[in-house]
């Protein structure tokens, strides 16, 4: 099962590259990975999603823990969550192509950012499914580069992580 | 206050943090450091022969005594030279400080001198691991190295130490902090009191229950608690490889060890029992054979203080987090309290079993051939001429388990052996580890002539520090373990595992200043041995040629479940 697992880690150097390596090295997959300082600069906010049995799952969490600079963690789906993810995509956009762009942008609740004669750089935030229809939407229209940042999450309601 | 430089105050808080010993080799990037240690008298430097010994030297000490062992070394190759070590500790869960030196910071990166990057280099085998950033930091970092190596579930951590950090003409306020605190580490310091009571109620309503006691019991210096408990609820215990002497081998309740090469009447009590009480063991599959046949009739107690160690391999049916020793007094006292009692009949019923799978394969069992000395027997010579009460640690691979096997340890700490990385080379600088700190103590090696080969350029140290451990080479001509694999599931195709050409080891040892007998004869094992404790002062390696066919039984069958077993070179159950 597909989870995101949201950690809350000490903002320094080598950290990052510690839950990174531990995922390599005990053969776990992280499928992506977003990680930022957070309101308080000592500690940095890092959600990835990873694929496994419970049992996979559970060690990863145990595993996360024991790592020194980890400081919280949380399995977000195991409660409700939000879940979203920014897209940039960059596509083709010539003659006819520019209002049917447009009005799929707007379908999406997109935004063009950028915009030149034959390209129209795209923004679009949501969960990952609907920034895979997007890309399907779009698909024959060239498109010409795909960036996404990766999932980030947050519980509903009155849950937090924090200190 | 007092100003000191960086690598002043490194020496300093080794001093305050209680350290005697350190063991190391130089070189340009821990150069600060070593003129440091050269201008004082309290933390008192072990120059090894290969950084390698110097890591086994502190994981030595670190199993005998519970205390974090310190290594120093250079950066480049003395800190690569260190990485073997820093992960037989880690499998182990050894406490052990590794101090390295390091490029300077605005070298970092340039692919300068002997630049390795040990951060990342050591990370998967460390606890944990921290670099230097400012000198005046240094105090800080190695209390918390120290905190971090012993607390929780031990294991070795890195400080990586940038020549700038220490240079001569930084000066900087001194004080060795008192305790550090983390709010991102918190080892739990007792068990959940529910799950504890869950466990205790299973106790009682076992019929067929058995004690696993591992390592942890040894590093969380419970020993006397769980006999105790072993003691007031008459279950069997069986131990791991790593738990020797946590449990006395000779206690009437003892079954021996379990797993590969472990007591038939432990592997058989084992899957036939209804209740196992798995204490600081992590389920390793040396012990549990293929985990989907393991003990199909068991549920499962397992205390251990890492949380990832529970349910990792086999799913726990009680799980409790916390540290042995707690853990097993809390039990303790509601076995006391307790108004039931476990079923004495099904009990007694267990044990007559038990002690009917003792007589069919007795765990001190072997034959002989003919006039060939069986590496058993001078294990038993051994244990006899030391009393059964020296510090023996091992090498690895079949002189390892006869050592296990035929020498039955009362006391914990006294088996020394490298169990989870099964480190060939580390018996030796081991050995030396402790002699240093008990000088009084009987040491030995116990090693096979293809492991003593891998650090043996020690002997040249323990001339220098007069080191006078004893060395017991079971001397079978061969990599005897491989060539055991290669006899059972290669017909004996033996490629690679035999040494064409050994060294004359009397010469070698007299080389190096020290004395070697060489034992052919039955009738000489003993009386050798004895001549060779004798020699109190000196260093003595006794090169024993034993049977070089003998194979290590029983041997579970790959695949199989734990009672699947070969008892012999053609007996198999
Ligand atoms: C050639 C060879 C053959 C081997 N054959 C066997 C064999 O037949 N049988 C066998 O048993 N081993 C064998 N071994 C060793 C094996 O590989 C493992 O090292 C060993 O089984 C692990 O022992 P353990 O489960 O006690 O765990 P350890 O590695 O000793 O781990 C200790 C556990 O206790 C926990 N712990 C630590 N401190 C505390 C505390 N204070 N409180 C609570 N928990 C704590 C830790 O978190 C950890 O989970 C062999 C090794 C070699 C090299
Ligand atoms: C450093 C290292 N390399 C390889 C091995 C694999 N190995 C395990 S046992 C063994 C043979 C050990 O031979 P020896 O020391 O002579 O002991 P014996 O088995 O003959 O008693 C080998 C090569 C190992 N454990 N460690």
């Amino acid at each position: 099962m597909r989870r995101i697992i949201s950690i809350l880690m000490e903002n320094e150097p080598g950290a990052l590259s510690r839950v990174v390596g531990l995922f390599s090295q005990r053969n776990y997959n992280i499928e992506s990975l977003a990680v930022a300082p957070t309101e308080d600069p000592t500690l940095s906010r890092l959600t990835l999603t990873t694929e496994g049995s419970d049992k996979v799952i559970e060690q990863i969490t145990k595993q996360l823990n024991k790592l020194i600079e980890v400081v919280k963690l949380v399995d977000l789906t195991e409660g409700s969550h939000v879940e979203r993810e920014l897209m940039l995509i960059k596509l083709r956009a010539t003659g006819a192509q520019r209002a049917e762009i447009k009005r799929t942008v707007d379908i999406f609740r997109g935004q063009i950012v950028d915009v030149t004669s034959t390209v129209y750089t795209v923004q679009l935030t949501g969960d990952g499914e609907k920034l895979d229809a997007f890309i399907q939407a779009v698909g024959t229209m060239g498109v010409l580069e795909v960036v996404r940042s990766g999932v980030s999450g947050i519980a509903r309601g009155e849950k937090v992580l924090s200190l | 206050m007092e100003l000191l430089s960086g690598a002043e105050m490194l020496i300093r808080s080794l001093k305050d943090q209680g350290v005697e010993y350190i063991y190391g080799y130089p070189g340009g990037a821990a150069l600060h450091i070593y003129d440091a240690l050269f201008r004082q008298d309290d933390v008192k430097h072990i120059l090894v022969r290969h950084e390698q010994a110097a890591t086994h030297m502190a994981d030595g000490y670190a199993r005998a005594t519970g205390e974090p062992g310190v290594v120093l070394v250079t950066s480049g190759p003395g800190a690569t030279n260190t990485i073997t070590g820093i992960a037989t500790a880690s499998m182990d869960s050894i406490p052990m400080v590794v101090l390295c030196g390091q490029v300077a910071s605005h070298l970092i990166g340039e692919d300068a001198f002997q630049e390795t990057d040990m951060i990342g280099v050591s990370r998967p085998i460390v606890k944990h691991n921290m670099t230097v950033r400012h000198p005046s930091e240094i105090p800080q970092l190695v209390k918390k190295a120290f905190y971090l190596a012993k607390s929780g579930r031990p294991g070795p951590v890195v400080i990586d130490i940038p020549k700038d950090m220490t240079a001569p003409n930084g000066r900087f306020e001194y004080e060795y902090p008192e305790k550090v605190s983390m709010r991102s580490y918190n080892p739990a310091v007792r068990g959940h009191a529910g799950q504890i009571r869950r466990a205790v109620d299973m106790m009682m309503n076992a019929r067929r229950p058995v004690i696993y006691a591992g390592g942890g019991v040894v590093l969380g210096k419970a020993s006397q608690q769980l006999t105790d408990l072993a003691h007031e609820l008459g279950f069997p215990v069986t131990n791991t490889i790593m738990g020797l002497g946590g449990f006395p081998a000779t206690d009437p309740q003892s079954l021996g060890w379990l797993g590969m090469h472990g007591s038939y009447e432990s592997n058989m009590a084992m899957h036939h029992s209804d209740l196992i009480l798995a204490i600081g063991a992590r389920f390793d599959d040396r012990v549990t054979n293929a985990t989907d046949k393991f003990c199909p009739g068991a549920r499962i107690v397992h205390v251990d203080i890492d949380p990832a160690s529970i349910s990792k391999t086999v799913q726990a049916d009680v799980p409790i987090v916390g540290p042995v020793d707690s853990v097993l007094e809390e039990m303790r006292s509601l076995v006391r309290e307790s108004e039931e009692q476990p079923d004495q009949e099904a009990l007694g019923a267990w044990w007559k079993q038990i002690r009917e799978w003792g007589q069919y394969r007795s765990r001190y069992h072997y034959e002989q051939n003919g006039d060939n000395i069986m590496p058993q027997e001078a294990i038993q010579a051994l244990y006899r001429v030391t009393k059964g009460d020296a510090y023996v640690t091992s090498d690895v691979g079949q002189h390892q388990m006869f050592a296990a096997q035929f020498y039955p340890f009362d006391k914990p700490n006294r088996w020394i052996n490298s169990g989870g990385l099964g480190t060939m080379g580390f018996g030796f600088p081991a050995a030396m580890g402790i002699k240093l700190h008990m000088p009084e103590q009987e040491v030995v090696c116990v090693t096979g002539e293809g492991s003593i080969q891998m650090n043996i350029q020690e002997l040249s140290t323990c001339k220098q520090y007069h080191l006078p451990v004893k060395i017991i080479n079971l001397n079978n001509q061969a990599l005897g373990m491989v060539k055991q694999w290669q006899d059972m599931n290669y017909e004996s195709r033996y490629a690679h595992s035999y040494m064409e050409s050994l060294p004359n080891f009397e010469k070698l040892f007299e080389a190096y200043g020290h004395v070697a007998f060489t034992v052919t004869r039955r009738e000489d094992l003993e009386p050798v041995l004895e001549k060779a404790f004798a020699m109190k002062d000196q260093l003595v390696f006794v090169d024993i040629y034993v049977d070089p066919y003998e194979h290590v039984y029983p041997m579970q069958v790959a695949g199989g479940s734990m009672k699947d077993m070969w008892l012999s070179k053609t007996e198999r159950v």
